[in-house]
């Protein structure tokens, strides 16, 4: 999730975030979910409030003030990376379908979608929905819009998401249907249609400038790197906002977004730390809300070289691991323990896997086992994300413990992820909310492009394959909770907690959800907002 | 007198030669970075193709001197070159930040001098009395505190429990002139070192000057104390002053960063500090060009100021 803030060094108070909110692996992430072979639906997110929130009033402008880069001076939702980016995107653009709080797919441009017998081609049908500009929203579109992003001359985020698909024998089947022709079985297709980045823009739109899309609001007025203006689209097609204007504030420090809060110069604030949500809270001034998993937090082992190649090593790295303690250190109590596996509360987790706990008499044994007693490791990190520094520090004394010297070895922020994926043995890593086959597919199989733990395993991908395979999905739920039970017991995240994401309000603001993990459908979505 | 008219000549022909240093040293320093701006931009999502595929729609694959000779050749017709990251041209980026910065670093820079004389003089005149000694024990202090704790005080204090002032530039869009209210605590924070510092170099000055033959000469001729004070002591007093000065200019560029961070201001510190994260070099080549030139072109009239106000003093190009 991301990357926040300038990096200079303004102070204590700029602990560690990073500027840019990442959507992904450093951030919150996402790409695509998995779902049923139907349309999927999800319960709509809890919405905050007293319980008497009342009806909604129609009217007034909401500003709205997020950490912001110097990336985010476009408003081509294909080029979204930060979390801002994307809540910019969603307002004005409309994906084929989005992440419930479980991140199983639910959808929105697409009504409902079909697979073949074999999983490798699927029917889309779209509800009826306008552009901004009066043009209905069609097959063509669509089409158009997966094309740019897979478009092998640039780099959109999007593009590994949507490499399952055959664009050329993709095709427009009638203009509410499209029919997509996949490279291979694939269950969780609706993931893609989810992805992150996957917008669906005019057909032959190139330039945005002056963005149109089929979103809830239109575009009023941009000021790159300062503030875009909005105003509520009447003809939106799940009913129109009930602001009249929504205003995105770019404020990189975590204290100026505070503070304008406090001064009434904003009414909602993305990404406090957990310390400023402590010292608001219930304090009657601001509303603090916190959306529940939407980080994971731990630390990556790559499996291919020692001491990590040998499992037993790995297995007693997550046995040193004092979960409570990292969470209480390092996200200042914000979040909850992990059990070593990605996607706690999302569909598919494997939730009847015992709680993992420290035992530093068992790891010490598995230890003397390798032959890898007295150990000395050297662990990656950077302040490329809050609390990266901060746990690598807990972790190094937990490690002591077990008799395991952890030399901490602090690198660059802006290209930690790009150092981490291939050099060392031991690093600080984060994820943002994206379903557990996106997790899969994207960082465990022999092929994937971000395999920070170098786990390739031929039994492990054909796995993968087997539930892309499977229609039934209770079958795929058994196949999932294999491959989990593998992962717990021998893979090389060590995932110690799961962060929330805390986000504050002025007190007369309505409808925000907070049973929404960043980067799913409800979080950031100021359509359902409104001021009381 | 007549070797003195070589020196304001030399010195205004080492200028050019710094800025030309400056921008090539800033270039190597960026380059020196690790990463640049293809893996920046790829974040937590390093998929190695992706990055190859970036770096040659950036033009990074291209050799370092290739780039800056293609640089300085686009310079030369006027042309700063466009953004990596958002494809915007940089002259447009400067353009949008420079107004707010030079507001900010402008009010500053015209308060510090009156405020900072003043208290200075103040100062030396009551030499070893309570007013003197509550100067120098004041601006001892507030010199000691960093920029933005003292930014987060202010802002705490007067906008957040006495709500006098507005906490941050939210809303404004960088026209500050329209706000005054926004502009006092960013100002407060960015004078608040200078100001300390410079007063203290006039107080010494001054005390030095009244000390000084000339000033009992002066005496002697019947002016009046303060006759004395502001025409003949002070001119002396302010030569290392304005040398000061100019060094203040340069910091406020500095100062700037942690001011527009702390209170949203969408300025060039803004512009740097984004810039310098994305490793997008045009924007960074950009800004030290524009910061560049101002330093030397300050330090450059600081110099000759200071030729005129005391020609015995040594200037140190």
């Amino acid at each position: 999730m991301s990357r926040i803030h300038p990096r200079i060094p303004l102070g204590a108070s700029r602990a560690g975030t990073s500027r840019r909110a990442f959507l992904t692996a450093g951030g919150v992430a996402a790409l695509t979910l998995a779902v049923g072979c139907t349309g999927g639906t999800a319960e709509p997110g809890a919405r905050a409030g007293t319980p008497g929130e009342g009806t909604p009033r129609r009217g007034g402008r909401l500003r709205a003030a997020f950490p912001g880069g110097g990336a985010n001076e476009t408003l081509d939702p294909h080029l979204a990376n930060l979390f801002v980016d994307v809540a910019r995107a969603k307002a004005l653009f409309d994906k084929l379908a989005d992440y419930g709080a479980d991140l199983a797919p639910v959808p929105r441009l697409a009504a409902g979608w079909e697979p073949n017998a074999t999983l490798d081609t699927w029917r889309v049908r779209l509800r009826p929905a306008t552009f901004h500009d009066g043009r209905p929203v069609t097959a063509e579109d669509v089409l158009y819009s997966f094309r740019r992003i897979a478009d092998p001359a640039r780099a959109f985020r999007a593009k590994a998401a949507l490499e399952s698909i055959d664009h050329a024998a993709s095709r427009v089947v009638d203009p509410a249907t499209v029919e997509f022709r996949l490279k291979l079985p694939y269950a969780e297709f609706p993931n893609v249609l989810a992805a992150f980045g996957a917008y669906i823009v005019p057909a032959g739109a190139d330039s945005f400038e002056r963005p149109v899309g089929s979103g809830p609001f239109v575009f009023g007025s941009f000021k790159p790197g300062s503030s875009l203006l909005l105003r509520r689209n009447d003809g939106y097609w799940d009913g129109g906002p009930h602001l009249d204007e929504l205003e995105f504030v770019i404020a990189g420090e975590e204290s100026a977004r505070t503070n304008a809060l406090l001064g009434g110069q904003v009414e909602y604030a993305h990404e406090l730390n957990p310390a400023t949500a402590r010292v608001h809270e219930g304090r009657g001034r601001i509303t603090v809300l916190r959306l529940r998993n939407s980080a994971m937090q731990g630390f990556v082992m790559k499996t291919d070289r020692p001491p990590f190649d040998d499992r037993r090593v790995r297995q007693a790295f997550c046995l040193i691991a004092d979960r409570r303690e990292l969470v209480d250190g390092a996200l200042s109590g914000a979040g909850e323990v992990g059990n070593d596996l990605f996607g706690k509360g999302y569909r598919y987790y494997a939730a009847s896997l015992p709680q993992r706990t420290q035992d530093l008499a068992r790891a010490r044994a598995l230890l003397r086992e390798a032959g890898a007693e007295g150990l000395t490791v050297t662990l990656d990190t950077a302040p490329a994300a809050t609390g990266f520094v901060e746990a690598a520090g807990i972790f190094k004394e937990q490690a002591a413990k077990a008799g395991v010297t952890v030399q901490v070895r602090i690198g660059n922020k802006d290209t930690y992820w790009k150092d981490i994926l291939t050099s060392g043995t031991l690093a600080s890593y984060r994820s943002g909310a994206m379903p557990i086959e996106s997790h899969v597919s994207q960082r465990l199989l022999t092929g994937s492009t971000t395999n920070a733990t170098h786990w390739r395993d031929r039994d492990f991908d054909e796995l993968y394959r087997q539930i892309q395979s499977t229609p039934d999905e209770a079958s795929r739920t058994a196949l999932y909770e294999r491959m989990q039970r593998r992962l717990h017991d021998e893979g090389g995240f060590l995932i110690w907690g799961f962060a929330d994401w805390i986000v504050a309000t002025a007190n007369r603001v309505r409808g925000v959800a907070t049973n929404a993990p960043a980067n799913t459908l409800d979080w950031a979505r100021f359509d359902k907002v409104w001021l009381g | 007198m007549s070797a003195d008219r070589g020196r304001p000549a030399r010195r205004l022909l080492l200028g050019p030669v710094q800025i030309a240093a400056v921008v090539v040293l800033i270039f190597a320093l960026t380059e020196a970075l690790p990463g640049d701006a293809a893996v920046a931009l790829a974040g937590d999502q390093p998929d190695p193709e992706r990055i190859a595929r970036i770096r040659e729609s950036m033009g990074l694959d291209r050799s370092v001197g290739g780039r800056l000779g293609a640089w300085i050749e686009r310079l030369a017709h006027g042309d700063l070159g466009t953004s990596l990251v958002s494809g915007r041209p940089v002259a447009d980026l400067l353009a949008d930040g420079f107004g707010p910065t030079l507001v900010l670093a402008g009010v500053t820079v015209v308060l510090l001098v009156p405020l900072s004389v003043g208290l200075g003089v103040l100062a030396a005149r009551r030499e070893g009395g309570p007013v003197d000694r509550l100067i120098s024990a004041l601006t001892a202090a507030v010199h000691a505190v960093p920029e933005f704790a003292l930014g987060v005080l202010l802002v705490t204090l007067f906008a957040l429990e006495l709500r006098w002032l507005p906490p941050t530039a939210v809303g404004t869009d960088g026209d500050l002139l329209g706000r005054p209210a926004v502009l006092v605590l960013p100002v407060v924070v960015l004078l608040s070192r200078p100001v300390c510092t410079i007063a203290r170099l006039v107080r010494a000055g001054m005390i030095e000057a009244m000390a000084s033959p000339y000033v009992a000469h002066a005496r002697r001729q019947g002016l009046s104390g303060a006759r004395v004070c502001w025409t003949h002591a002070l001119p002396n007093a302010l030569a290392p002053a304005s040398q000061q000065l100019a060094r203040t200019c340069d910091w406020l560029l500095g100062g700037v960063i942690v001011v527009e961070a702390l209170f949203v201001i969408p300025g060039l510190g803004t512009v740097l500090v984004d810039a310098v994260a994305a490793r997008d070099i045009p924007v960074i080549q950009g800004l030290a060009l524009v910061f560049g030139v101002v330093t030397v072109s300050v330090n450059l009239v600081a110099d000759l100021v200071t030729l005129r106000l005391a020609p015995r003093v040594e200037v140190a190009a």
